[in-house]
């Protein structure tokens, strides 16, 4: 990930155990279940005893066993889909006391949607241990209409709402977990730079 | 600098409120408005102690948005500098003093669901006015106060009878100690928990917090400690040319003010960083009494903070 110059664009240090959490709660897709499986060899088997990993991916038999097999002792859940991931995260937290920890690894679209259901339950984002893993795809939201547009992965993109050619910013929102994007063609209409794949 | 800007104040009221434990009701000079402030906050009182020149700081404990006085409570210290035995001694109704803006360094969390306060003895000062926020905002809170005596505490039964349930006192002379493992053991998620005491009392409710697997986040102290006193050293400015001794009870500050010279500050407790300076050389060993610093710049020996830190002899110069 390159250094950006947008203060609020994220940066995730990498996932560390909270040895002291009586619980501890993971969300992460295929890619991310890599690096949780090196936190539970750093970590040891008491600290993966004591989590729950929701695992938020469509996953193949195979994959299914392998996954499971790799993030044990954990209890692990599987969600077939990033929106079912944080729809179970959210009815976990209804009801966790302090003490619970949270940890985010895989897509940035996945951190930011665990960070901004953490933000509901008054748990700060910096307590919320991150590592990106995977696919550089962003959430973005056009800034002119408001659609958010899931999976991007070129800039520029054009919005699926309102049409607009947007220019995707580093510009981050934590409570919206989407990346701005802005009209690119603004002062010369359909003049627009060629299209790059930054974000595969 | 905030912290700089001084306001004449005039003693309206004194009341013992507790053993050793004087209250202060303070209005403008002038009868002026006072600026309202967040729950939290002190001022720092100014005070010509003999020959000495010091600024303590004090936790406000009135309403927030009551501008007609500021009230603070002083405990009387044994083996002090001289700030509280000045305030106990020499100041009584009628006695004009200079304070600085409020601050504040210890706000609660504005999105927590839940605040959990924590307080031993004096350190009971920076919550009377956070709950009374707390309370205009209808926010969840309970108070765990340790006390060594209800003599000893002050506002004990104001406290009760204002907020019931909500306060818990702890009384030592009792054998009576806060739960805290019980306390921070079975809170809700979102919940922020608010230390203020001696520092034994501090150190062991964060670690407790820490063991139970709460977020650094979700913990607040505050401790106000005197800069430790130790033996005289030279300080030399490398702008200005000037020398300053610093006396064996002053900090690096109250010397530097003592001479005229405008030092950058805000909380004088080594907790905020605004006094943080440059050390251009040094051939003494820094005693570093912030708690700001982090431990590669204190080996590194190029900061100081100048309200808390002094060395142990010789000489230091700053880039001021």
């Amino acid at each position: 990930m390159t250094v950006s110059t947008i203060k609020s664009r994220p940066i995730y240090p990498g996932l560390s155990p909270d040895l002291n959490a009586r619980r501890n709660i993971i969300v992460c897709d295929k890619a991310g279940a890599a690096a949780v499986a090196e936190l539970f060899s750093r970590a040891g088997s008491a600290f993966a005893e004591r989590a729950t990993i929701i695992l938020a991916d469509s996953l193949s038999a195979t994959e299914t066993q392998t996954l499971s097999r790799d993030l044990a002792p954990a209890a692990v859940e599987i969600q077939p889909t990033l929106a079912d991931g944080i729809a179970r995260l959210r009815q976990l937290l209804e009801t966790a006391p302090m003490g619970l920890r949270l940890y985010a690894a895989g897509s940035e679209p996945l951190i930011g949607l665990v960070v901004q259901a953490g933000l509901d339950f008054s748990i700060d984002h910096l307590s919320i241990r991150t590592e990106h893993r995977g696919s550089l795809k962003r959430r973005v939201q056009c800034v002119h209409c408001k659609t958010f547009i899931e999976d991007v992965t070129t800039n520029p993109v054009k919005c699926t709402g309102c049409g607009l050619t947007l220019l995707v910013r580093d510009h981050y929102s934590r409570r919206l977990a989407a990346f701005q994007g802005v009209c690119i063609d603004a002062e010369v209409p359909g003049e627009v730079p060629p299209t790059e794949a930054l974000y595969l | 600098m905030s912290g700089n800007l001084l306001r004449r104040v005039r003693v309206a009221e004194v009341e013992r409120v507790a053993n050793r434990i004087k209250r202060f009701r303070l209005v403008d000079a002038d009868n002026a408005p006072l600026s309202e402030f967040s729950g939290g906050s002190h001022i720092s009182v100014v005070m010509h102690a003999g020959d000495r020149l010091l600024r303590n700081p004090y936790s406000l404990m009135g309403a927030p948005s009551d501008t007609s006085s500021y009230q603070i409570s002083v405990l009387n210290v044994e083996d002090s500098r001289g700030g509280s035995k000045f305030m106990h001694e020499n100041v009584s109704v009628g006695t004009e003093l200079e304070i600085g803006q409020p601050l504040n360094l210890f706000p609660p969390a504005k999105l927590a669901k839940k605040h959990v306060l924590v307080a031993g003895g004096i350190g009971i000062t920076p919550f009377m006015s956070m709950m009374n926020e707390l309370d205009g905002l209808h926010s969840d809170f309970e108070l765990h106060y340790g006390v060594r005596s209800l003599e000893d505490g002050a506002y004990c039964k104001y406290l009760q009878s204002r907020y019931g349930s909500r306060v818990n006192i702890y009384r030592q002379d009792q054998g009576q100690l806060i739960p805290l493992e019980r306390i921070l053991g079975d809170q809700r998620l979102g919940t922020h928990m608010y230390v203020c005491g001696p520092k034994p009392m501090i150190d062991w409710s964060l670690q407790t917090a820490k063991l139970l697997g709460w977020p650094d986040e979700n913990v607040h102290s505050e401790q106000f400690s005197a800069p430790p006193p130790g033996k005289q050293f030279l300080v030399k400015l490398a702008r200005s040319g000037r020398e300053v001794i610093v006396r064996g009870h002053q900090s690096i500050l109250e010397a530097l003010e003592e001479n005229g010279v405008d030092a950058p500050f805000l909380c004088r407790g080594g907790a905020c960083g605004q006094c943080e300076t440059q050390v251009v050389a040094c051939d003494g060993f820094i005693e570093h009494n912030d708690h700001f610093l982090t431990e590669p710049e204190r080996v590194s020996g190029k900061k100081i903070m100048i309200c808390m830190s002094r060395i142990q002899t010789g000489s230091i110069t700053l880039d001021l």
